[in-house]
């Protein structure tokens, strides 16, 4: 049976449980599937929906982006020089624990209510575990394959290029992929906190109206973005890391 | 040209071995010569230091004490003097092999159609013509090795240092590279350094046998088999073979007593 076949089969019988057992819960703790669908259809309608999202992904674009741009980066030198890692290694193992949101009240102090504030969050929140697993993916790729490029007489600037970024490549593309979750948090935090923006402040408003099929329009929409998010760096992955597949001896 | 002396080399490393540290002797004041052309085989026991020795040759580690002199200069690192084949081979997996060759080459500076051209020639050297577009996991064990060697003959280096370049094949593809390695010698005229542990590796290949224990030579044996080697499977089963493969049987267990 295919892959894609296995996981609707999941879907229905989870969204059919949902449905039936759902009716008999007061809408005001709990709602059901085809209620939360007419409150989608509600949103998309009045147009609320599609502004609360494109105002949501500005700052988790951005944020996510320069985690990806500032990570790998990071991680690839810490990972390969020893002094940067003694130096900056604590920073970043200590980062990835940092409680973000008791941070959320200084950032603001920083930056603003605003746009900023919003990218920043996400930025922090996704940054570390990018970082960390290009750091590891470094300290994995075998010894050998640098000797290579030293018995050739490569620079530590082209190893670096041209032999450690490859075969971290699939290390990294994990972290960013371990990202998105973290980033899809941290976008609907700093709306909670911050400026009540986006997706956020649709949860927080219904959630104060009891209205609870609204409410669980945006957590939904945000877990199916995650999930196609994921799909989407499973498919770079395979794009740019094609061997990765062939080793592991899965082809997804 | 290319000869290489290892002089009075030695290795050693600090182990802490329950805590206390400990400084073990890898290489021991090891001297032996590679000539010009010449096939030199480094045998010896596991753990004797004959890889550490040809690392040290190659410049991928450095000797605690001694020189490496390649055509009587002394080297520190690598270089493109020496060319290195690994003993699984190593290429790079997210390359194709025409790419794996065209690395080293890159590396050396060379650019354009000269570069594609030079690793295509090096391929067909090894018998791969076909095979340019495949990546490593589509190559098989000895097909992989053969690019290794023609990655490491391209740059053209005076030496080539080989460490159990077959040691990871199966028997039949493993006579099928000795082969095609005497055969290369013969058409290269290169001078090549390998480490085996295969005694009928050593006779075979070899002008000479440097046998090693304890990280310094115990002996260096002179292969008085004619070259050109022509039909190895022949070679195998004559005389001067057996013999000498005896000879080099009984200095081998000398050292492990």
């Amino acid at each position: 049976m295919p892959r894609w076949v296995i996981t609707l089969i999941s879907l229905a019988v989870l969204i059919g449980a949902w449905e039936f057992f759902g009716r008999d819960i007061n809408p005001v703790f709990g709602s059901y599937p085809s209620a939360i669908a007419a409150a989608f259809v509600e949103l998309v309608r009045s147009g609320q929906l599609g502004a609360a999202l494109y105002e949501s992904l500005r700052p988790f674009v951005v944020g996510y982006g320069l985690a990806i741009i500032v990570g790998v980066p990071l991680g690839l030198v810490i990972g390969r020089f020893r002094a940067v890692e003694a130096a900056l290694g604590i920073y970043v193992t200590a980062g990835y624990a940092m409680p973000l949101v008791a941070l959320v009240p200084l950032l603001i102090l920083w930056l603003g209510l605003g746009f900023a504030v919003k990218a920043a969050v996400v930025f922090l929140m996704s940054l570390f575990p990018i970082c960390i697993n290009t750091w590891l993916g470094v300290r994995a790729v075998p010894k050998s394959l640098i000797d290579v490029g030293r018995a050739f007489v490569a620079s530590d600037a082209v190893i670096l290029r041209r032999i450690v970024l490859p075969a971290t490549l699939p290390y990294i593309m994990a972290g960013i992929r371990l990202a998105v979750g973290r980033a899809v948090v941290a976008m609907v935090i700093a709306e909670f906190f911050t400026t009540i923006s986006g997706l956020g402040a649709i949860i927080i408003n219904s959630a104060n109206n009891f209205d609870t099929a609204t409410m669980f329009v945006p957590i939904v929409v945000l877990m199916v973005l995650a999930i196609g998010l994921n799909s989407l760096i499973g498919w770079v992955e395979r794009r740019v890391a094609p061997w990765q597949a062939e080793i592991a001896g899965r082809n997804e | 040209m290319g000869s290489v002396d290892l002089i009075d080399i030695s290795k050693t490393f600090t182990l802490r071995v329950g805590g206390v540290p400990q400084t073990v002797a890898a290489l021991d004041r090891l001297s032996f010569s590679v000539r010009d052309g010449e096939i030199v085989a480094l045998i010896g026991p596991s753990g004797c230091g004959k890889t550490t020795a040809l690392r040290i040759a190659m410049g991928l580690e450095a000797a605690s004490g001694g020189t490496v002199k390649v055509d009587g200069v002394a080297m520190t690192g690598c270089g493109y003097d020496r060319g290195m084949v690994f003993q699984h081979a190593e290429l790079l997996p997210w390359l194709t092999a025409l790419e794996n060759v065209m690395f080293g080459l890159e590396m050396k500076g060379m650019r354009g159609a000269e570069l594609r051209d030079t690793a295509q020639r090096y391929l067909d050297l090894v018998g791969l013509t076909n095979s340019a577009n495949r990546r490593p996991y589509q190559l098989s064990g000895g097909m992989q090795q053969r690019v290794g060697i023609a990655r490491a003959l391209a740059i053209d280096p005076k030496v080539l240092l080989m460490d159990e370049p077959f040691g990871a094949l199966d028997a039949q593809t493993r006579e099928t590279m000795q082969a095609e390695l005497i055969d290369i010698h013969a058409r290269t005229k290169k001078t090549i350094l390998f480490v085996t542990h295969d005694l009928d590796e050593a006779v075979l290949l070899a002008d000479r046998v440097v046998v090693m224990q304890h990280g310094s030579v115990q002996e260096i044996m002179d292969i008085p088999l004619p070259r050109p080697r022509g039909d190895l499977e022949a070679l195998r089963g004559s005389a001067p073979f057996a013999e000498t493969r005896y000879r080099l049987w009984r200095a081998i267990n000398a050292t492990t007593h």
